[in-house]
């Protein structure tokens, strides 16, 4: 499945949820934010939600800044 | 107290919306050459808020460090920005991830309106922080020292006003003491002076106006000797609070002799 996921196109192997993109990318779940074609999906919802075709996701964290 | 309003405890800690800041230096986590010698500023500084911005998590290379391995959000208070947002849609998107992201409902609201000043759009600020107020999010938000305004973020349901001192990053100083006195007397909310400190006397001033609080990131991350200023900032910070609480003497044009005339030759 094809998504783009931080502006990148990703080709995910078996990513069918947010849990298992976070898992393929080896991110915490516990300090990212995930946006996915503008809706933010809550952390009680990464394991359930359905990930489709050309989704849009964003996956944020805090950075240093002012 | 003299000044009280009413957001001041017996131990003089700062409390916003029931959270209650034990330092009233509160700093920025940009610009720091790693996050070790963020790390270390921040503890000299004394500061336990520290502000953070939003940004993507890098997906291509997955061993970078991050921020929050090196500052323990169960230490601090961790301050989210809406830094880099020129919209009212873009500050809001920034400011439902943040929360999403972190701990608490606490966001540093900014709506930049010029790239070269990063002054704030007031009219954009106005209305981003009236929406997440009522989303139920502790607004504070970035503005001009411009009193009106102040006061109208205020009726927006802002936590908390942040007026800036002068340009981010310039390290002018606090250009304009008597609109920052203006909106210490005219909104019934703490104070925190964002953005111009230069050293450890713009500081000083800003606590000695009556300012609850101090927001430093540039003249901490850039100094020569980052972690030395952090420790001369939060002397500085101590300082000028006690010196406001203290009441200082009136400015005359003449001088009043302080040893007695009585008993001279």
């Amino acid at each position: 499945m094809k998504l783009i996921v931080n502006g990148e196109f990703f080709e995910t192997s078996n990513a069918g949820t947010i849990t298992d993109l976070l898992n393929e990318l080896s991110i915490d779940p516990g300090q990212v934010a995930v946006e996915v074609n503008l809706s933010i999906i809550r952390k009680s919802d990464h394991s359930t939600f359905r990930l489709h075709e050309g989704d849009k996701v964003e996956i944020v964290n805090f950075v240093g800044g002012g | 107290m003299q000044g009280s309003k009413g957001v001041r405890n017996m131990d003089d800690n700062l409390i916003i919306r029931g959270i209650e800041f034990e330092s009233r230096l509160w700093v920025g986590t940009g610009k720091y050459k790693d996050f070790n010698e963020t790390k270390m500023a921040i503890e000299a500084s004394g500061a336990d808020v520290v502000t953070v911005a939003v940004r993507r998590v890098n997906i291509i290379d997955r061993k970078s460090e991050n921020l929050l391995d090196y500052i323990d959000p169960g230490k601090y208070k961790i301050l989210p920005n809406t830094a880099g947002c020129y919209t009212v849609e873009d500050a809001l998107r920034y400011a439902r991830l943040a929360r999403e992201a972190g701990i608490s409902d606490l966001i540093k609201l900014e709506v930049i309106g010029d790239e070269k000043t990063l002054f704030p759009d007031t009219w954009g600020l106005l209305q981003a922080t009236e929406i997440l107020a009522k989303e139920g999010f502790i607004v504070l938000p970035y503005t001009n020292d411009d009193p009106i305004m102040a006061k109208r973020l205020a009726d927006a349901g802002a936590a908390a006003i942040m007026p800036l001192g002068a340009p981010i990053g310039s390290g002018l100083g606090i250009r304009n003491p008597y609109n920052l006195k203006i909106i210490l007397e005219t909104v019934k909310l703490p104070i925190v002076v964002d953005a111009g400190v230069g050293t450890a006397s713009d500081a000083a001033i800003a606590m000695e106006l009556g300012c609850d609080a101090v927001l430093i990131n540039t003249a901490i991350a850039g100094a020569k000797d980052p972690i030395a200023m952090a420790e001369a900032m939060k002397h500085a910070v101590i300082a000028g609070r006690l010196a406001y609480k203290a009441g200082r003497i009136p400015k005359k044009l003449y001088a009043t002799a302080s040893s007695p005339i009585e008993g001279m030759l």
